[in-house]
């Protein structure tokens, strides 16, 4: 048992709940940086050690999570003029409790699933899909193109967690992989929000459900 | 050090394309998928040697696909050229690049044999392809390119999920021996995998790689990214990338094949195969534009192939020769619209008709890609057809067999009524009068797909026959 990797996994399922209780979008994002790096320090109470390995994940997890992914987002705010959420089609304090029942599936899963390999934080699995199914709250039930890319990095983050249960068996060459897609999808959608706000003037994907067929 | 070569050699292609002059550009994309092509033909002739840890490997399977990617890619490119020539104001550096990066992307997919390197490629094939999505630069294509960024990113994050669950399963079998996640140990250990862990996995797998191929319930991005992307890119999303998703489905299919409890995994394969049959043929009825149409048929496409591989047996066989056929059919028909738009300028069915006076070959392209689509001789689509049906049968689930057959008549039905009205009638006074020769860069990839897919309906090598009955071997499948 470690105590401050647990402190760390409650932080980052409190920023989850900020995230769901926020309509500023700029503060929505200034959260996900700081979801970023808990994720990045997380890793260094998990590894046995400090290796080359565990510095490269620690330093490429800070670097994309934490200052360049926020900052492309804040850049297209900014250049889209669009501050708030303000229809999503559930209200947050409605949106935080369903967060809390996501949670609790979230534990009682993972209490039923088969005893992991290797537990050496018990709390890992129950808090990344609870992560997990609030990104997908968050991505269903927010109406701006921004909202939902937040949703995807945080489904992301969740996916993050779950994998660092198995970080002393995966290669780096993976992992490393897996974070630089994660961070060229979040960049090109970034460009995508950019411009959708220019095309419209409003960063609102409800008109994508105008029926075509 | 060739299996390498085959993902350096489009990146290469794509880098000097996008700092060369604009007038070379066109010259290192078809360069490149040329070279790439003779490079998978000398594979098959001798395997190369597998790369040092395992990652990279040449089999049937996989080769099958690649191939498939590469011809298609081919045909694509040389289509590209004359595409450029009309309709790209930019001088295409960026389309370009991102249709070579895409053959990377798919060159790593259809090679590697670990499921992260998989993942890794899978993603790479998205973000490769939403910029020639987006090429047009309208709202449809922007609206088309959000659907698919947002929708099959997700996808493949559950994809993801699933491939951490297959390393957990791993490492617990192996009591912390590691999580290689090479197909090969994998197939060997997976009789002591934990079946929760294996059985989530596949669920995740094939819920994650089957939104990127378009199975239903997760197909909805795809008739707005195959109706709104330029034609050449439909080509390359139907003919290419759906297959190089279907490999990955098939991959994990291969691990839960070598466990004790395959049948799960089947009868899932065959629920969303008969699911995405069915939705097709519900959504092209009075389906009002002829791409989207052909999207949908796609979706019908999909379906039949995670039926055939849910069904085992020769059928698997049939979808693999089904997947090669159909998707050189479906590509040509693609290409051919997309003469069709540049003439008519618009993509409803009703503002179309008279194709068959003012471009003739373009009709014909159209009428016989029906019929090649659709499973009729000569074409190879009808040995697949029948391998696939007489396997279903052979199952006894005559039931599905009769179910298909039905849903495939309707969707012949619907695609017939508005293909032939296209191609039939008087065309529009201001149509006609810009009458010119047709473009040979944009007719010619159509043809040679169409009669690279009668062609095999008539006549197969036995060299490909025996690489087909390999890869089906591969997947549970038995050769007919």
């Amino acid at each position: 048992m470690s105590q401050p990797g647990e402190v760390l996994l409650l932080m980052v399922l409190l920023s989850c709940f900020a995230v769901l209780g926020t309509d500023r979008l700029s503060a929505c994002i200034r959260i996900m940086a700081a979801q970023g790096v808990l994720l990045g320090l997380l890793p260094i109470w998990i590894a046995p050690g400090i290796s080359a390995h565990i510095v490269l994940i620690v330093a490429g997890t800070l670097v994309i999570k934490a200052v360049v992914l926020p900052r492309v987002l804040l850049w297209a705010i900014r250049e889209s003029a669009v501050r708030r959420e303000l229809e999503p089609v559930i209200g947050y304090g409605a949106s935080v409790l369903v967060g809390l029942a996501a949670t609790a599936i979230a534990f009682a899963l993972a209490t039923r699933l088969p005893a992991m390999p290797d537990p050496t934080l018990p709390l890992l699995v129950p808090v990344s899909l609870a992560v997990l199914m609030i990104g997908l709250i968050v991505l269903t039930t927010r109406r701006k193109a921004l909202s939902q890319v937040i949703g995807y990095l945080m489904l992301e983050n969740g996916i993050f967690l779950y994998g660092l249960t198995l970080a002393n068996g995966m290669p780096l060459l993976v992992e490393m992989g897996v974070l630089l897609d994660v961070f060229v999808g979040v960049f090109i959608m970034g460009l995508v929000v950019f411009q959708i706000s220019r095309e419209l003037e409003t960063l609102d994907s409800r008109r994508f459900a105008e029926p075509r067929d | 050090m060739r299996l390498g070569a085959l993902v350096l050699v489009p990146i290469l292609g794509a880098v000097a394309a996008y700092f060369d002059a604009p007038a070379r550009r066109s010259r290192w994309l078809v360069g490149a998928a040329l070279l790439h092509l003779a490079m998978v033909a000398w594979a098959w002739g001798s395997p190369p040697a597998t790369s040092a840890i395992g990652w990279l490997r040449f089999e049937p399977l996989g080769g099958l696909v690649l191939t498939l990617v590469s011809v298609v890619f081919v045909a694509v490119a040389f289509y590209a050229v004359g595409y450029l020539r009309r309709e790209d104001p930019r001088g295409g550096r960026a389309f370009v690049s991102a249709l070579l990066a895409f053959l990377a992307s798919a060159s790593m997919v259809s090679l590697t044999h670990h499921f992260g390197l998989l993942w890794v490629g899978m993603e790479a094939t998205t973000l490769t392809t939403a910029p020639l999505i987006y090429d047009p630069r309208d709202r449809h294509s922007l609206d088309a390119v959000w659907k698919y960024l947002l929708v099959c990113s997700v996808g493949i994050a559950i994809a993801l999920l699933g491939t951490f669950f297959l390393a957990t399963a791993q490492l617990a079998a192996t009591r912390g021996g590691g999580a290689a996640l090479v197909l090969e140990d994998l197939v060997a250990e997976a009789p002591r995998f934990h079946p929760v862990w294996l059985r989530a996995a596949f669920v995740l797998l094939l819920v994650g790689f089957g939104t990127k191929m378009g199975l239903a319930p997760m197909h909805t991005w795809l008739p707005d990214a195959h109706g709104e992307a330029p034609s050449p890119i439909s080509a390359l999303l139907s003919g290419a990338l759906l297959n190089l998703a279907f490999l990955a489905i098939l991959r994990a299919l291969q691990v839960v094949n070598a466990s004790a409890h395959p049948e799960f995994a089947r009868t899932l394969l065959i629920g969303f195969g008969l699911l995405s049959v069915a939705v097709a043929a519900v959504f092209l009825l009075g389906q009002l534009k002829y791409k989207r149409m052909l999207a949908y048929s796609s979706v019908e496409q999909v379906g039949i192939l995670a039926l055939g591989a849910g069904l085992s047996g020769t059928a698997a066989w049939g979808a693999l020769f089904l997947m090669w056929c159909g998707s050189l059919a479906k590509a040509a028909l693609f290409m051919s619209t997309g003469s069709i738009f540049i003439r008519y300028g618009s993509k409803r069915t009703a503002e179309v008709s008279g194709v068959g006076r003012v471009l003739p070959l373009t009709a014909v392209l159209l009428a016989v890609g029906l019929f090649a689509v659709s499973g009729s001789p000569p074409f190879g689509t009808f040995l697949g057809e029948i391998a696939l049906l007489s396997g279903a049968i052979r199952t006894g689930r005559l039931g599905v067999a009769v179910a298909v057959l039905a849903l495939q008549a309707a969707i012949f039905a619907s695609m017939a009524a508005a293909i032939f009205g296209m191609v039939l009638g008087r065309p529009a006074a201001e149509v006609v009068s810009e009458r010119g020769p047709e473009d040979r860069w944009l007719t010619l990839p159509p043809l040679v797909l169409l009669a690279g897919a009668a062609l095999l309906g008539s006549y197969l090598p036995p060299a490909l026959r025996g690489a087909f009955d390999a890869a089906a071997r591969a997947i549970g499948g038995a050769a007919p």
